[in-house]
């Protein structure tokens, strides 16, 4: 799906240079929080707890904050299905938002968003920030499948992502980010990846696109792509050494490349492309091939 | 300390092996992203800032007398592929043969004892800075120009590119290779209260993807 194409929910506004202001409405951007560092921003967190009673997943805590408009979907099998819309436009300048995900022991959960995240300038140029927090327990399964994020011209995004799993949780998880919508420059995008299975680190990863991050459209780092994913894959079952796996044959198409990482049972892909699309058609494959089955577990085939 | 100690250690002409590795440059230039002296250019300064800040921040924590083992889990997990994993332990293990005949010390025997394999390249740099004592700045400069320095002269032979142009290409480079080697020690230093977490993670996607399809070349100039 070309996610800069998206279909909009209804309940998310469309990006605009200003911030939704409907009178009365539950989601007005003043609304929640303690006050917030910037004025004109948002302070959010959103929590999701997922647990299992004996029989199958429940998800006993929703809560919903600022942007965050957290539904339950129909689930599947046993896993539970939890999909966050956007209720207002953000991430905006000053915003500080938090997503916090809990799996506890043996239950299943996936998290998807219904449609993209639009990092915009709003307005001032401060930075917003943007945490996203997921546990994942003994015997658990997390999905955390969102749709691309896009850094905006004028926008600045902190991202953080601390991934905390048990040493018998199972992960997938997939992040995408879009450098400027089509034919636009990006705003400035960073992102720090953290995660420990165990209790110990498994990985650690920065990164920093856009003006002022150093060379980011170099060939040492990005060159001309402007979509880029990865793919993180954590399974108790992986037992077997994998070799790196290469996937795309035409650079200029986008390219993607499948490897362990020191934990022989954690996989990750990455990969850049030109545009979405080409992006989300590499982490399929990628992803494809981990599992080697036709229908791979994001579709919920277990 | 002695500051010609440093010379010594950074000198393309140390023999540890670094000669036979381009830093990606080899791929950069056979798909054609380096192809003349601003791509270069680009190049290095995407590649200090990603690679080299992490090694950086890794060799000034080990010439700070950090954990060397725990820094060399550390880079692990700040390794994401194999093929780059395997190279910084192979020029690891030849870089600790050059150091303990050089500068011998208890530090570098305790590295290789638990790392018969070879521990990365860059804790073993400052592990070796530290027996030569230098100081976390120094091995951080060493190993940021490092970073560098090899790409740029492998650039030469690829592309027959002018030495003039490469060099003066470095030389654009000193100022930000020195806040990098700045900002790399600043974080060395709060590794003793706050843990190897704060050591930069600095990652680049091309380096990280074109290094595995390298390694699966059949015919190469360089190692990596």
């Amino acid at each position: 799906m070309n996610a800069t194409t998206a279909q909009t929910p209804t309940l998310r506004s469309a990006p605009a240079a200003e911030p939704l202001r409907t009178d009365g409405a539950p989601h007005d951007r003043r609304s929640t929080g303690p006050a917030p560092a910037h004025p004109s921003g948002v302070i959010a967190t959103a929590r999701i707890r997922a647990t299992h009673n004996g029989r199958t997943t429940t998800v006993p805590l929703l809560h919903n904050d600022g942007p965050f408009h957290l539904r339950r979907l129909r689930a599947r099998g046993e896993q539970a299905r939890v999909c966050v819309l956007g209720a207002m436009s953000a991430p905006l300048g000053g915003d500080r938002l938090a997503l916090d995900i809990t799996a506890e022991t043996h239950s299943r959960l996936e998290v998807t968003t219904a449609a993209a995240t639009i990092a915009l300038r709003g307005p001032t140029t401060a930075p917003a920030t943007y945490d996203v927090r997921v546990k994942v327990g003994d015997h658990a399964t997390l999905h955390w499948l969102p749709e691309p994020l896009i850094s905006t011209r004028g926008s600045t995004l902190h991202q953080t992502f601390a991934i905390d799993l048990a040493a018998t949780a199972h992960l997938l998880m997939r992040e995408e980010q879009l450098l400027g919508r089509s034919g636009e420059a990006p705003g400035h995008l960073t992102t720090r990846l953290t995660v420990r299975r165990g209790g110990r680190p498994l990985l650690e990863q920065h990164t920093a696109y856009g003006d002022p991050a150093p060379a980011w459209d170099g060939p040492a780092i990005l060159g001309t792509h402007r979509a880029t994913g990865q793919l993180l894959l954590v399974d108790p079952k992986l037992h077997s050494p994998r070799e790196p796996h290469l996937i795309g044959n035409d650079p200029a198409e986008g390219h993607a490349v499948l490897t362990p990482l020191a934990d022989p049972q954690a996989l990750i892909a990455t990969a850049v492309a030109p545009t979405p699309a080409q992006l989300r058609h590499l982490l399929d494959a990628a992803l494809a091939y981990a599992y080697k089955t036709p229908r791979p577990q994001a579709q919920g085939e277990q | 300390m002695s500051r010609t100690a440093l010379l010594v250690l950074a000198d393309g002409r140390f023999p540890a092996g670094g000669h036979a590795h381009s830093g990606g440059m080899e791929a950069a230039v056979a798909s054609g992203r380096v192809h003349d002296t601003a791509s270069l250019e680009a190049f290095c300064r995407g590649r200090l800032h990603t690679a080299g800040l992490v090694a950086a921040g890794l060799a000034a924590a080990a010439a700070d007398g950090y954990d060397a083992l725990t820094l060399d889990e550390a880079a692990d997990t700040r390794t994401p592929v194999p093929a780059l994993r395997h190279i910084a332990r192979r020029l690891g293990r030849q870089l600790m043969r050059a150091a303990r005949a050089t500068w011998p010390s208890a530090d570098l025997d305790h590295l290789a004892r638990h790392r018969p394999q070879g521990a990365h390249q860059p804790v073993v740099l400052g592990v070796t800075a530290r027996a030569a004592r230098l100081t976390p700045l120094d091995a951080a400069q060493a190993a940021a120009y490092e970073s560098v320095g090899g790409p740029a002269t492998a650039a030469v032979r690829l592309l027959s590119l002018d030495p003039f142009d490469a060099t003066a290409v470095l030389a654009r480079l000193v100022g930000e290779l020195d806040t990098v080697a700045d900002a790399a020690t600043d974080t060395a230093r709060r590794v003793a209260v706050e843990g190897v977490s704060v050591l930069p993670a600095a990652s680049a996607p091309l380096l990280d993807i074109t290094a595995e399809q390298h390694a699966a070349w059949t015919v190469r100039l360089f190692a990596s």
